[in-house]
Order: C-alpha cells, then structure tokens, then sequence
C-alpha cells in the first residue's frame, strides 16, 4: 500500500502516456490488417500487402506529397516572416508595439474555425479561385505567430552582451549577426520552423474550409473516413510515427552531445 | 536538476538595447514588421472584415448578396442554434477539465521524476503531433467499437450505467454518444495542455520543495501551497490551449458522434460549406469568437496572470 502511494503520480502519469499513445498502437497494428470490407475498423488477418504497396490507393500519395509540399513553402515563409517579427518585437522599441502583440496573438486565441470562415468569406468575396494557393497563404496565416512565439522566447533569454562583445571586437553588424545573434537564436527558429511543419502538415479545418477541389492528405483521410479506409492510411500513419520519433530523438542527441562538449 | 548545478545565468535586462542612430536606422524595425504584419492584416484582419459585412447581408446565392444591415441573423442564429453553443461549451468544458486532470501527473512525472527518461517522455508526447490527427481519431472508432474489449470492460465494471445515468452514454455504446467525442476532444488537445504544464514545473527550484519538507510539510501540503501555486502559469495556459480549439471543433464530434452530439463547429461547417448560407454561418462563427474572447478575458483577469503573452 505504502509502495502503491508513494508511486501514484509515476502510476497516473505512466496511465495518460497509454491513453496518448493506445491510438498510434492501434494504427501500427492495423496496418497489418487485411479487412474485408471497405472499412478497416475491425481486425481479421495479419497480411503485409499494405506495406508492399504503400501508394496502391489512388490518390493517396499525390495528397501526401502535395501537403508535404505546402507544408515545406509554407514553413519557410513563415519562418522567414516570423522570425524578423521577433527580432523587431524583442530588440527594438518602437510606436504601435503593443498593437502588433496583440495582433500576433490574435489568431492563437481564436478558434480556428473562425479563421477558416473568415478567410473562406475573403475569397469568396473577392472570387479568388480556391485551391493550392489559398491553402498556402491560410497556412502561413496561421503559422506566422506560432514562429513568433517560439522565436520570441529565445531572443528574450539571450544576454545582449554577446553582441556588445563581437561589436567591440570590431565585427561589422553583418558579422555579428550572422556570427553570433543568428547561431544563439538558432534552436527558437528550428523549434518554430519544425512547429509550423507539423501544425501546416496535419492542418484539417482551414484546409476544409479553403482547399476547393484540391486534396491535400488529411482531406485524403476525412474523405476516405466516409467512403472506407484503406489500409495503405495506417501504413503512412506509421511511418510517420516512426519517422517523426527518430528525427526528435536523434535532434535531442545531437543537442545533448553539443552541450557536453561546451561544458567541457 | 540543472537549476542547483548550473551557475546562475546572466539575467538579459529588461529594456532592449537603445538604438540612438540615424533616421535610417530607426526605420529598421518597421522593416523587419513590414511583410509578416502585412500578410496578418490582409489575411487576418481584412478577411474578420469581410466576414463581419458578410453576416449582415440578405440574399441567396442564386440572387447574390446585398448588405442590408440585416442584425436579426445574430438574433435568428443565437435562438436556433443555443443548444449547439452550449454543448460546444459544455464538452471542450468537460475536455480542458479532463485534459488538466490527466495531464498533470504526467507533466509533474516528467519534470520530476523521470531522470535519463524525461528526453523519451517528451519524444512520447510529441511524436503524435506528426502522426495526422485524423488517422488517431479514427483509431477511437476501432478503441470504441460496440462489443469492443473497451465497452465490454466500462460495461462489466458498471461504469457504463454511471454514465448513463448522466446522459454522456446510451445503453451499451459508447460510439456516437457524448462521452466518445469528450473523449477524442481530451486525447486530441492533451499535448497542449502537457507542454505548458511541464515547462512551468521544470522551471520550479527544487530546492523549494527540500525547504517544505524541512518544514514539515507534508508532500500534499508542499503540492498544494508550493508546487501548484508555481504551476499556475502552465495551467492557465494549457487550459487555454485547450479550451479555445475544443470549443471549436468539429472533428470529434464528425467522426466519433452523432446527430445528437453536433457542436457549433459543425453547424458552421455545414452552414459555410453545405448549404452555403453564408450570412447566417458568418453570424454563427462571429458568436462564437464573441464567446471565446469574452471566457478568456474573465478567465485571464481572474486567473491574474495577465502579463502571460
């Protein structure tokens, strides 16, 4: 009784990490899965045709190349756009600060859908065709103030000193900047830039609203949720996982092994 | 813990370096704003502009729409659809409360007590962030299928007739009633309530928690007067971040609901996209931020941790 006390937050905590988790099992097990219907909702047989074939469905890997696609464009606008707002925010005073915070925070403490409805009435109004384009701007829209966010707390925590160090050693703004202001800021603009890929990527309800005809890959997935899923879903859906937990942990190495080597 | 092993860190003062240069160098930051707030304004602020004139148009789409200062559509929108407002409100309510609930032991686990697996942990809770969403939510549908070992476990452990009485399920389902789409609400927007919590914990001195227990305060004592009280700026964010894009939502509700369990999202939704009532879909979506903004302000000025963005 004593143990079971003394472990109930690691019992809690360990019990919320099954309930995260239980769905991506389900998804990785059921790639396995040969159904017999249209619907791949109940197990019958252990097959590996899904996997053989990962872009047997039509359209289904065209969908996730195109949104791999708008998510790179549009992680590098708004990366780009994001991290001079930062910079602006952070190391200058000027009229209208408080105004511009505010507007960056805006469309983070709005729910998205009224974003997508506003944007959808924008187009609408103004005729403008919807389809890759429109995905694009919405996209960078919303990713903007994420980058600003991320960006914006590291600059905060950087000693200014540095660069008052480099300007004394006679580095000429160019210099200090890309010598030493950028590489410092460098882990808020990844872990901006790497949000905006994942929150442009798995983007559904502003896609919905202003994609048109053009399919990106979780319309593939709403769409498929009413006509039958094919296995092939879960194959991609798996690997992501996969891939996605190899490319943190391997980016939490190689941090780690740099912070040793400055200590040392 | 690195705050007792690392030296004090050099506190960057409060006021930016002052730029008294030139006039050219004054205009810098103006330059460095110029093509992120341009890209917020036309696609941001001008489209709520258009949207705010769109809900007070009169028309149909075969006609064409007019504005006419039509306000009775807020009215007519409000009187029709209430009971969708509430239930959004009530089950991103009922989600950010489960999402604190569960949420927390696990962010308090990894700041704490996870050791060399805190960096695992944290992989864990983010890596569904890169899986689509909608693939996990689907995966609720086989979790909770009828007759599935999940229903068949709330069933022989009577909770199912608990929840019953309380109208979240029906009989011996569990899909497309209100506890299925809390529960996709909950498991969708737990990362933003977990990263929020862990960074305001990880932040906190350890050493408080030594003092409190020289003090002879017992752990739930030290939680309650030190830990939580530290914590508060994780949880108001977290349940921010989770509120305002539950209340929203129309996914859960979509995939793992049914007719009874619409929220406002979906009426939007359907309103925008369906039957292509914009007026009326414009009205509803300006409710709702209306809404939103108005729980978040309170919740922020009670809360008192205004200066949080």
């Amino acid at each position: 009784m004593r143990w079971l006390r003394r472990n109930l937050v690691v019992i809690f905590g360990l019990g919320t990490l099954a309930y995260m988790i239980l769905p991506n099992v389900v998804v990785t097990v059921f790639s396995f899965n040969n159904p017999t219907g249209r619907f791949n909702y109940a197990w019958q047989e252990f097959s590996l045709d899904a996997w053989k074939d990962p872009c047997g469905v039509a359209d289904m890997c065209g969908s996730l190349s195109l949104s791999l696609q708008i998510a790179l464009w549009a992680t590098v606008v708004a990366t780009a756009l994001g991290t001079a707002i930062a910079f602006a925010l952070v190391r200058y005073r000027f009229r209208a600060r408080g105004a511009v915070n505010s507007l960056i925070f805006l469309p983070m403490a709005m729910p998205e859908i009224v974003m997508a409805a506003s944007l959808l009435a924008l187009f609408l109004n103004m005729g403008i065709q919807l389809g890759f384009w429109t995905i694009l701007i919405a996209h960078i829209m919303f990713c903007l103030s994420f980058v600003v966010a991320a960006v914006k707390a590291r600059v905060l925590s950087m000693d200014p000193r540095l660069e008052e160090a480099a300007r004394d050693l006679y580095a000429g703004p160019v210099q200090t900047f890309v010598r030493v202001t950028l590489p410092i800021a460098a882990p808020g603009i990844a872990a901006g830039a790497l949000l905006s890929f994942a929150l442009s990527f798995d983007d559904f309800i502003i896609t919905n609203f202003n994609s048109g005809n053009t399919v990106t890959f979780p319309m593939f997935v709403w769409g498929s949720a009413q006509r039958g899923t094919p296995v092939q879903i879960n194959v991609i859906g798996t690997a992501m996982f996969v891939i996605a937990v190899l490319v943190v942990l391997a980016g939490q190495m190689v941090g780690n092994r740099r912070k040793k080597t400055q200590h040392q | 813990m690195t705050a007792t092993a690392a030296p004090p860190r050099a506190e960057a003062p409060a006021e930016p370096p002052v730029h008294k240069a030139s006039a050219r160098k004054r205009l810098v930051p103006y330059w460095l704003l110029l093509p992120g707030i341009l890209w917020l304004l036309v696609f941001f602020v001008l489209p709520m502009i258009y949207q705010a004139s769109t809900s007070v148009q009169t028309g149909s789409l075969e006609e064409g729409f007019e504005v006419t200062w039509h306000f009775q559509t807020y009215w007519d929108a409000l009187t029709e659809y209430y009971p969708q407002f509430l239930r959004s409100l009530l089950y991103a309510g009922t989600a950010t409360a489960l999402c604190l609930l569960l949420g927390y032991p696990l962010a308090y686990l990894i700041a704490f007590k996870a050791g060399r697996w805190r960096n695992l942990l944290l992989v864990l809770v983010i890596a569904p962030f890169f899986t689509s969403f909608l693939i996990r939510t689907l995966a609720w549908k086989t979790i909770l299928a009828d007759g599935g070992p999940v229903v068949e476990v709330l069933n022989t452990l009577h909770v199912l007739d608990v929840t019953s009485w309380l109208g979240m399920t029906e009989g011996e389902r569990v899909l497309a009633t209100p506890l299925a789409v809390v529960c996709g609400l909950t498991y969708n927007f737990l990362p933003f309530m977990i990263l929020p919590l862990y960074t305001s914990l990880e932040r906190i001195d350890t050493r408080l928690h030594e003092a409190a227990g020289d003090l002879y305060a017992r752990p739930s004592t030290t939680f309650r007067k030190v830990t939580f009280p530290l914590s508060m700026p994780g949880v108001v964010s977290g349940t921010l971040l989770t509120f305002i894009p539950a209340s929203g939502d129309y996914v859960n509700a979509e995939l793992l609901g049914s007719t009874d369990t619409r929220m406002i999202g979906n009426v939007i939704q359907s309103q925008y996209l369906r039957i292509l009532d914009y007026p009326t879909a414009a009205a509803l979506s300006f409710i709702l931020m209306a809404i939103v903004l108005i729980m978040v302000t309170v919740y922020i000025r009670r809360a008192g941790t205004e200066d949080l963005v």
